[in-house]
């Protein structure tokens, strides 16, 4: 494996290293996000027996910079009886945290913007930032959908954090560290097959918080037109479509850095390995979102409280047993174990708990 | 030279965030306040090298407890207007100047214990030592949640209809 690293301050000083990497940020978010809708909107078209954005270049790959183009030059339309100061600051209180997330994604080896000792704590304390904008969204609009999508968001991202967090703790454990690089260089084997029910809820989690179908109650088109984007247009909706693919990338660059081995990989070079695989789980992302329809907000709740959370706690529970009993054992031998303990609880759990009966408490 | 730039700039902002959310009218743009004014304090832990609790102080404070407050505020009515004036201002001010004096007296003649041993580099270990491990902080750590334990159980009961 050619894993090279570079030196932590490279290349050169400090300032020329933050330069250097918060300019690769960008680029990589812009232009990664801008490939992600097209790529989205391909893949969702064939496999919904459609064809897609054809027109714009060849296969419509033009297709998100017209439209990015459009946003533009769209006239900006705020809310005449709004809070217009904070309807001007919200996209930008949306979208800078989702770019900070990516502040501690190791891209190779070493080849970061900042190795954090505190990475992943970093992570899920700098996305909660997100509902904070999307909720200054909703209220400045003085638009009772905005308002209700805002509310929405809010009460998902208060409960999905825990399981969220809790199932994370397990990589933690495994790896000895909060540090995102040190993370990548333990997973001798990638986590997901040591923790697969941690990934399991992470993943639901994940989505649940970015508002990924099946959990995008919070722009809910046939009930609340577009939730907290209703009033919004021009460059300031453009900034929070970013943000929402921003947030899409950032959770597949965590759960490739976390779960699937980050930039490890034969042959390949590491920064290859590393975008192959964030297009993998983005892959994943919109599959589910063709696949599996959209939950009710009752159901949101019950799937946090009375599923991923007490999962997630016997996860660690067992995690954390596992840890303290055989200390020196193969990871390889955790891998059956594991497996065998997801699929008992998955099962048993399903039979406990049922998605959909009870009262509707919108 | 650049630590001082970081706090003077982290300093001024919090201090005139927390101004805004005491004489702001709009309980929305008080609460937002806030927020700004928690994230200039975890910018100062920052400062201080203390990575850990500026995290722990955006996830908790940023991230849950202001938008727990701003879900309150939704619940009341007159958002825009809702801090109004009224009698009591004169006496807030003074016991708000009273406190600011007692606060700087005591600043000013406490002798202060400066370390010269450089930060801890990690931190993590060591706070996670000083929790769990032996001789360190476990009953107070463990004690914490069985209270909050018992404020979660006796929210439900006290919402829970008959």
């Amino acid at each position: 494996m050619a894993t090279q690293f570079l030196p932590p301050d490279w290349p050169g000083n400090f300032w020329a290293h933050w330069a250097v990497f918060t300019v690769i940020i960008l680029v990589f978010l812009l232009l990664t996000v801008m490939a992600f809708i097209w790529f989205e909107r391909r893949a969702m078209a064939i496999m919904q027996s459609r064809l897609g954005p054809n027109r714009a270049g060849p296969f419509g790959i033009f297709q998100p910079a017209a439209d990015a183009l459009k946003l533009l030059i769209k006239e900006d339309v705020v809310p005449a009886a709004g809070d217009k100061v904070v309807h001007w600051l919200a996209p930008v209180v949306a979208f800078v945290p989702v770019m900070m997330v990516f502040a501690v994604v190791p891209f190779q080896g070493g080849a970061l913007l900042a190795d954090l000792n505190v990475g992943v704590l970093y992570i899920v304390a700098i996305s909660s930032l997100t509902a904070v904008g999307i909720f200054m969204a909703g209220w400045s609009s003085n638009n009772k959908y905005s308002l209700l999508g805002a509310m929405r968001q809010v009460a998902s991202v208060v409960s999905y954090e825990i399981p969220v967090v809790l199932s994370l703790i397990g990589v933690i454990l495994l790896a000895g560290s909060l540090s995102l690089q040190q993370i990548v260089q333990a997973q001798e084997i990638p986590f997901i097959l040591v923790q697969p029910l941690g990934f399991l809820l992470f993943f639901c989690g994940a989505l649940a918080e970015i508002n990924r179908a099946p959990f995008d109650l919070t722009e809910a088109d046939s009930e609340i037109v577009a939730g907290f984007l209703t009033e919004y247009s021009g460059m300031k909706f453009g900034l929070l479509f970013l943000a929402e693919y921003g947030e899409a990338l950032a959770i597949s660059a965590i759960v490739t850095t976390l779960f699937l081995g980050g930039w490890r990989g034969p042959l390949l070079p590491d920064w290859l390995w590393f975008l192959l695989k964030v297009g993998a789980v983005f892959f994943f992302i919109v599959w589910i979102r063709t696949t599996v329809p959209r939950v009710r907000i009752d159901q949101l709740m019950a799937l946090a409280w009375k599923f991923l959370f007490p999962l997630a706690l016997i996860n660690l529970l067992v995690t954390a047993v596992e840890i303290l009993v055989w200390p020196d054992v193969s990871l390889w031998l955790l891998v059956p174990v594991n497996f065998a303990v997801m699929i008992v609880l998955v099962l048993l759990w399903s039979k406990l708990f049922k998605l959909g009966w009870g009262r509707v408490n919108v | 030279m650049g630590l001082d730039v970081a706090f003077w700039i982290l300093a001024v902002v919090g201090v005139t965030a927390a101004l805004a959310v005491v004489l702001l009218g709009d309980v929305f743009r008080a609460a937002l306040s806030l927020v700004l004014c928690f994230l200039a304090v975890a910018g100062i832990y920052l400062t201080l090298n203390a990575d850990f609790l500026a995290v722990v102080q955006i996830l908790v404070y940023v991230g849950a407890i202001s938008v727990l407050i701003i879900l309150a505020i939704m619940l009341t009515r007159e958002v825009q207007r809702g801090s109004p004036s009224n009698r009591l201002r004169i006496p807030a001010l003074f016991v708000a100047a009273l406190f600011l004096v007692v606060v700087i007296y005591a600043l000013l003649n406490t002798n202060w214990q400066i370390s010269s041993v450089p930060p801890l580099e990690p931190t993590t270990p060591a706070i996670a030592g000083l929790l769990f491990g032996e001789g360190g902080f476990i009953l107070p750590v463990e004690i914490a949640p069985i209270l909050l334990l018992a404020a979660i159980i006796g929210a439900i009961v006290l919402v829970r209809e008959k």
